[in-house]
């Protein structure tokens, strides 16, 4: 008995076993799949889950209340009586001005379907709930199948659909067919010859166990979690860019290839999700956990200038719960943003809920250290260790006199009181950023960074007999690295900080402004840096161009001087720390009552260029005092504001700061800070970073409101973190924070987690999803082809501990994945999306894929995994038309030819050859790609320069390796680029235009070096006994083989 | 016949004629016209054609779009709204009530009003004012319909860009044109059904502008280049002449004929057939851009000294070309109106580049015919302060009110709509928001924008979200 006619004397018995495999007999209407769907569709965005938008007070997507009934009828539904339901009355009635749904939806209920909703009212009108919100059962498979066919569970489940339309699996595809179709799904690379050959020899003799064993190999390549990264960088809306206006370029490849190694050791799914959702959160959380978290940081950033950035973090926040709700929950989440969902039971404060436990981080930009790096980190912190180890032995009483020191310190620093300055103004000159006032009254400066200029605030503090001002310049989460500098290491310098007094009644006229700057004196600090000349790099900021400028001590601050600046920067591993000044009045200043002060940081020692070499100041805080002669201790600032902190509540981090700024303190102790400082000088500068998630620290944690109408200026009541009620509950007794809430989308009671990733990668694989909307698993959601399938796939997924490699192998094993995507007739009449899998799969591969089986049967391919991006030729014009030209070095060498997922994703001028092959933007999640097919795709594959590039490389690949003669090496090319071996037919259509290309050349029409190189000058470098006029002919041929529609498409 | 042979003998009959993406199959996936219910032509086709002319919901006033899209806001003020009362009070704070709740993007709210820099003039028997700037628009007010009354809610260049042209200021939606075509399909011969044309600098809304949003890849804008290939890799490899091309494409269709007589995928029928539309359109762009053929008096009308040189004005007799060639959606960014400071200057030179092209676009049309059924649309994203910005040159973001005109396809002629406050500053009476304008644009097109629509997450998206009024007063 074949495998099919096994099955389907199979299905015959498990039909009997498993009613659910059966059709629906007559009368048995199910809720959730036949009127559910209806209602959705007619009656749920005035009647359903919204009760904001909810008319006559009717709700029909629960029964309770369609039995009661709205304000203007009776009971909706009266069970068993549909001739006594309002509904029916309201679907039929003649009369215009009842009828629904209103004549002006001009969306009727179909006859069939009012006959469906009539025999439903008839059998009682059951209610269930959505198949989606009930967690997947796993049917029971037979046991005999494993044992007696070759049908595997998943074969089992689509013989049995097939069967009810009269279809059949078809017969198995040659093997040099599933060979590439393995290779291109697997790892996204075209096979070579000899490893279709390998494979062909063992599928003669055992085409299952053949398949098995190149699966093994294939899932063990590093390749594998290439190709399979990309799906997911779609789904995490994955750029090199910030997108908006400016569309800067961000270094984020870091999180690319935490994921790449994910996928390749089999990172298992739940825990794929929690490390990229709360990675930050977990115990002893690793760098690469940290990384994770810059899942949910691929979203746009604004840096338009003039932006209000808490507008834009929000449209961020929105993105976020997009991303959520399309890659992991398969729920349209967005669409509760602004009201309740119409179809889904999703409230607004539900929506608020999810947004809660995501809403407490900062936008963090961590440093992201190699392995070696890492290393030596552990080292330096080894040694710090042992300095400190040492330091303690050798003084025994350390405790206490560090406990005296602390004592004296804070009786030091309460000897000068400040108080702090409240902003009523705060502006930058270029009116290019808004800085904002804090709770703590700090001043913080996100969205368009700017090189030159004031930031400025205006206050009216009570200023009598006012000896001095201190300023702090505080770091943060939001700030890159935590600042609290904005430049690309989060440093900053202070060229001039003025302060200035208009006294109130002074008669100005409107538009101008009178200041009278006070002079500053006797400046001191923590700690600056020597002084010495502006490094280059920062160098030209536009103001004063041409300036020498120079920086170093905190008297440069007030010395009327815009050349000289104060920075702070403590070097290597140390610089993102708090720095203070203090700087005196020449003489104790008093003013009159709401007489104003102006205080001014200019900043303009910074590069030109706004963005990438700003070095302004992040955040800071201005005070006053009365106390005389203020200045600022030495002990670094970090310290000092640790100590405020009781000892008891102090974290490890303050408390070594304080021990640290003791031991300086201490002249005893220099050889010991001697050997401090050389171990930092050995730390290492990370060559990247990754945007990240952080949580907030607990004194400026973040609250949730719930946001009217979507709006994100229009906060309403506050909102506690909490899941959606439809779904499973929060795990028992954990705390409400994000690392729960990972915990929670990962549960093994989720309806919807499993389902949504097995019918993805389904999705990969087959084409269509078993749930085609793979973004949307509601009400709404199309009915899934293969519903026990489904569940089947995702309990079985679950219970093989969530790998994803098992699934790809459960689904590439089955006879299913095997068969032949030969269509007939028949098959394309019956089934023509193939949703039923009667023949194999057959599309057109994805867009990076289409590139990499250029580069790959070419020869081209470079195959390093994983690094920067790289930047691929893009057409002048192209990069012509951006709003900010970008900085665009075109990979030469190696790189050029690496894998389309290395291809540099710039959100505004998306990839001109991967977007032709539907690539997405980046602009939003993406969970399923269109597959167009259309002349410009056609343009790309010929013209485009990699492509160009490519078709030489192969001519020559074929001349090498293809044998003596035109005829053997056509049979080659074939190989390479379909994986199969030339018909005859096909070998005289090609024999011909090599014979009319070479007789072109020969008679000089066509120029051999321009067609094998692109230069005239250049000849290739051609294999022994070819020549020019080959590597020319078989060039233009190796163009046209590329572009066969077999070589584009996984057959 | 079996199907493969009838599949083969369609892509011969498909071959010999010129059509373009028109009949190409996206993948089957791709396809989700359910709303649109009188679109038959795809009902039980194995190979489903996404851009296949359709009929709208009604008779449409017009047929085609030119949308000259003006980035970076170009300044009511200066152009199309004037303002002598903000001359009077130039230097002088705003009134206090005006501001309760006004947010500028980058000045401050109490800034000093800044009096219009240029004069008005009474044009066209319909006695519409125009800026002293805009000359040749001045010579076709009476073919115009000026909407001085336009609202957006976004302030800031990326977000208002993409609200203006896809209805949300979130990216991820389809544009305009995307819409467009989605709802008529494309009756070009051998052309996209949507073409942008750019010049200038590159815009802040991006390529999301003309994208085709969560819409089948077919639906989105092609840029026309204006240097170098005109529609991306167009030009054969260095080496190769037409006749090499010719043979390279016969072999491949050979090849990949031969092939579908053995799998029989009609998605191979579609591919064998947009690689001949490709070869065609290796002539028809070129044949499109090269303007050496149009007569000096064309050119001149149009201001286009050198017919090489690329820019505004060349893109607009393009467009006029594209709109001969049946392209139904043609859309030209021109950014350059973001003038916070040199704004006397920056309008002046705008206008140079811009104002003669733009009424020659809408004169020619006339002159052809083409006007009664062809939309031309003329505007940015938002309007400017009537407060200044800077010393006493320029103006910040406004979205309170702000100018766009309309010409041709089904709108009122010599037609003023609304009104703004004395200082510019508010809509007096008849508000037209974007959304209000786009249900207009669509119902020219014979749409009504609440039924065109497409699910998408499970939603019935539209281009004006849940909003959107049609302004019956601006039909002619």
């Amino acid at each position: 008995m074949t495998p099919r006619h096994f099955c389907r004397a199979l299905i015959a018995t498990f039909a009997s076993l498993a009613p659910w495999l059966a059709p629906a007999a007559a009368g048995e209407i199910q809720f959730d799949r036949e009127i559910q769907p209806i209602l959705a569709d007619h009656c749920f965005a005035c009647h359903g889950p919204d009760d904001q938008k909810r008319k006559s007070n009717l709700r029909l997507d629960v029964r309770e209340d369609a039995l009661k009934g709205g304000k203007s009828d009776g009971p909706a539904i009266v069970p068993g009586k549909p001739e006594a339901s309002a509904l029916m009355a309201r679907l039929t009635t003649q009369n215009a001005d009842d009828a629904m749904p209103p004549a002006k939806e001009e969306h009727p209920v179909k006859p069939a379907d009012l006959e469906k909703l009539r025999r439903w009212i008839a059998e009682g009108a059951p209610y269930a709930r959505h198949w989606a919100f009930a967690p997947p059962v796993k049917p029971p498979v037979p046991a005999a199948i494993g044992a007696k066919a070759r049908l595997t569970p998943v074969d089992v489940f689509l013989a049995a659909r097939m069967a009810q339309d009269g279809l059949k699996f078809s017969p198995s595809a040659a093997p040099e067919q599933l060979c590439r179709r393995l290779y291109l799904d697997l790892i996204g690379l075209p096979p070579s010859p000899a490893e279709v050959k390998e494979f062909s020899r063992a599928a003669r003799k055992d085409l299952p166990a053949a398949v098995a064993g190149l699966t093994d190999r294939l899932l063990a390549s590093e390749h594998y979690g290439e190709k399979w990264a990309r799906h997911w960088l779609d789904a995490a809306r994955y750029a090199d860019s910030n997108g908006y206006e400016k569309d800067l370029a961000r270094e984020q490849w870091a999180w690319r290839d935490w994921v790449i190694q994910s996928l390749n050791r089999d990172l298992p799914y739940d825990q794929f999700l929690i490390e990229q959702i709360a990675g930050d959160l977990l115990p002893n959380r690793s760098q690469a956990q940290l990384i994770a978290t810059g899942f949910l940081r691929n979203g746009m950033i604004n840096e338009e200038g003039a932006i209000v950035p808490e507008q834009f973090r929000m449209e961020g926040m929105f993105d976020r719960l997009d991303v959520i709700g399309k890659s992991a929950l398969g729920l349209t989440l967005q669409c509760a943003q602004c009201h309740s969902h119409k179809f889904d039971p999703i409230s607004q404060t539900e929506y608020y809920g999810i947004f809660a436990f995501l809403n407490n981080t900062y936008e963090a930009q961590t440093w992201v250290y190699s392995a070696a790096q890492e290393q030596k980190i552990a080292e330096v912190r080894a040694g710090l260790a042992g300095v400190t180890a040492r330091l303690k032995a050798r003084s025994p009483d350390w405790a206490d006199r560090l406990a005296a020191w602390e004592a004296e310190e804070l009786r030091r620093q309460q000897a000068t009181t400040w108080e702090i300055v409240e902003a009523m103004e705060l502006h930058h000159t270029t009116e290019l950023n808004h800085p904002v006032s804090l709770p703590d009254k700090s001043i913080l400066t996100l969205g368009h960074p700017t090189s030159g200029g004031d930031t400025y605030m205006i206050a009216e503090p009570n200023v009598t007999n006012v000896t001095g001002l201190r300023l702090e310049i505080l770091t943060s989460g939001d700030l890159p690295f935590g600042g609290p500098g904005r430049s690309y290491k989060g440093t900053w310098a202070l060229s001039e900080l003025v302060v200035e007094t208009q006294i109130l009644g002074t008669n100005q006229p409107p538009g101008t402004n009178v200041w009278e700057r006070l002079k500053l004196v006797n400046v001191t600090a923590d700690f600056s840096e020597p002084d010495h000349a502006l490094e280059p790099e920062w160098a030209n900021a536009g103001v004063d161009k041409d300036a020498k400028r120079t920086c170093g001590p905190a008297t440069f601050l007030a010395d009327s001087n815009n050349l000289t600046a104060w920075r702070a920067d403590r070097g290597v591993g140390r610089r993102n720390a708090d720095s203070v000044a203090v700087a005196q009045f020449e003489k104790p200043l008093t003013l009159p009552a709401g007489a104003k002060l102006k205080f001014s940081l200019r900043q303009d020692h910074a590069g030109a260029g706004s963005n990438a070499k700003n070095t302004m100041i992040g955040r800071f805080r201005i005070a006053c005092t009365t106390t005389p002669d203020p200045k600022a201790s030495t002990t670094p600032y970090a310290a000092v504001r640790a100590l405020q902190t009781p000892r008891a509540q102090r974290t490890a981090e303050q408390s070594a700061e304080i021990f640290a700024a003791w031991r300086q303190s201490v002249p005893e102790f220099n050889s010991f800070n001697d050997e401090v400082d050389a171990l930092w000088k050995q730390f290492p500068e990370a060559t990247t970073s990754v945007l990240n998630l952080a949580e907030r620290t607990p004194d400026d944690a973040r609250e949730t409101f719930r946001l009217d109408r979507g709006g994100w200026d229009n906060p309403k009541e506050r909102v506690a973190p909490q899941v959606p009620a439809a779904l499973h509950p929060l795990p028992a007794g954990e705390p409400p924070t994000r690392l729960t809430f990972a915990r929670w989308l990962v549960d093994k009671r989720s309806p919807l987690t499993a389902r949504v990733v097995v019918n993805r990668v389904w999705q990969a694989i087959f084409g269509v999803g078993i749930v085609e909307t793979a973004e949307d698993f509601g009400t709404r959601a199309s009915a899934p082809s293969h519903p026990e399938l489904l569940d089947w796939l995702a309990v079985d997924f679950m219970e093989h501990g969530w790998s994803q490699k098992q699934l790809i192998r459960t689904l590439v094993t089955s006879v299913a994945y095997r068969q032949t995507s030969r269509v007939t007739p028949a098959l394309l009449e019956q089934d023509p999306r193939n949703r039923l899998l009667a023949r194999g799969p057959r599309f057109r591969a994805e867009a990076e894929v289409v590139r990499d089986i250029a580069l790959g049967t070419s020869g081209l391919l470079t195959d390093q995994v994983g690094g920067p991006s790289l930047f691929p030729p893009v057409p002048q014009n192209v990069l012509d038309f951006n709003y900010v030209k970008p900085d665009w070095p075109v990979a030469t060498g190696p790189d050029r030819y690496r894998r389309a997922l290395y291809v540099f994703r710039k959100r505004s001028m998306p990839d001109p050859a991967l977007s032709t092959f539907d690539a997405p933007t980046a602009d939003t999640a993406c969970v399923r790609r269109p597959r167009s097919n259309t002349p410009l795709a056609a343009l790309t594959s010929l013209n485009e320069p990699i492509f160009v590039e490519a078709s030489q490389a192969l001519a020559l690949r074929i001349l090498r390796e293809g044998g003596r003669n035109d005829a053997a090496r056509a049979d080659y090319a074939y190989r390479l680029c379909t994986g199969r071996g030339i018909k005859p037919a096909e070998r005289t259509a090609l024999l011909q235009l090599l014979a009319v290309q070479r007789k072109q050349i020969a008679e000089g029409w066509l120029q051999s070096n321009q067609i094998a190189s692109g230069d005239d000058a250049k000849r290739p470098a051609l294999p022994p006994h070819t020549i020019p006029q080959d590597a020319a002919a078989w060039t233009i041929a190796a163009r046209v083989l590329l572009n066969l529609d077999e070589t584009l498409t996984k057959n | 016949m079996n199907l493969r042979d009838e599949l083969r003998s369609e892509v011969a009959r498909l071959t010999t004629r010129r059509w373009f993406l028109r009949d190409c199959g996206v993948g089957l996936a791709g396809i989700a016209l359910h709303s649109l219910l009188r679109c038959d032509a795809l009902a039980g086709s194995p190979l489903p054609n996404p851009l296949a002319p359709r009929v709208p919901h009604f008779t449409p006033k017009a047929k085609r779009v030119i949308y000259l899209f003006q980035a970076g806001a170009p300044s009511h003020l200066e152009l199309f709204d004037p303002k002598p009362e903000l001359t009077k009070r130039n230097g002088q704070l705003p009134p206090a009530d005006l501001l309760k709740d006004y947010r500028a993007a980058f000045i401050k709210p109490n800034s000093a009003l800044l009096g219009p820099k240029y004069k008005f003039a009474t044009q066209g028997k319909c006695g519409m004012e125009l800026s002293e700037t805009l000359p040749h628009l001045g010579t076709v007010a009476d073919d115009l319909c000026l909407i001085r009354t336009m609202q957006t809610e976004a302030v800031n260049h990326a977000p208002a860009q993409i609200m203006m042209n896809t209805g949300s200021q979130q990216f991820g939606r389809p544009s305009f044109g995307s819409w467009t075509i989605y709802g008529l399909g494309s009756q070009s011969e051998n052309l996209p059904g949507y073409v942008v044309l750019t010049s200038a600098k590159g815009t802040s809304g991006g390529a999301s502008n003309y994208g085709c949003g969560f819409l089948p890849t077919v639906y989105g804008g092609i840029p026309f280049r204006p240097t170098g290939d005109p529609v991306l890799y167009l030009s054969n490899p260095k080496g190769y002449d037409v006749k090499t091309q010719r043979a390279s494409l016969d072999t491949l269709q050979r090849l990949n004929s031969l092939a579908l007589g053995h799998h029989g995928d009609p998605e191979a029928a579609a591919r064998i057939q947009n690689y001949e539309l490709a070869y065609q359109l290796q002539s028809s762009a070129p044949e499109l851009m090269d303007l050496s053929a149009e007569p000096a008096s064309v050119l001149e009308m149009y201001g286009i000294k050198d017919p090489k040189q690329p820019g505004f004005a060349r893109n607009c007799l393009l467009a006029r070309r594209l709109a001969e060639r049946g392209v139904r959606f043609v859309q030209l960014f021109h950014e350059a109106w973001d003038q916070h400071g040199d704004l006397t200057n920056g309008i002046k030179n705008n206008c140079k580049d811009t104002d003669q092209a733009s009424a020659a676009l809408v004169k020619d049309l006339k002159q052809r015919g083409l006007l009664d059924d062809t939309l031309v649309i003329w505007g940015g994203e938002f309007g400017r302060t009537p407060m200044v910005q800077g010393g006493n040159d320029g103006r910040d973001h406004h979205n309170r009110a702000f100018s766009l005109w309309l010409a041709g396809g089904g709108v009122k002629r010599g037609y003023i709509h609304g009104a703004t406050d004395d200082l510019g500053f508010n809509v007096a009476r008849d508000p037209v928001h974007v959304h209000d304008l786009n249900a207009t644009l669509l119902h020219l097109l014979g749409f009504d924008h609440t039924k065109l629509t497409y699910r998408f997450q499970g939603r019935d998206f539209r281009l004006t979200d849940v909003h959107g009024e049609v302004v019956h007063a601006l039909l002619a």
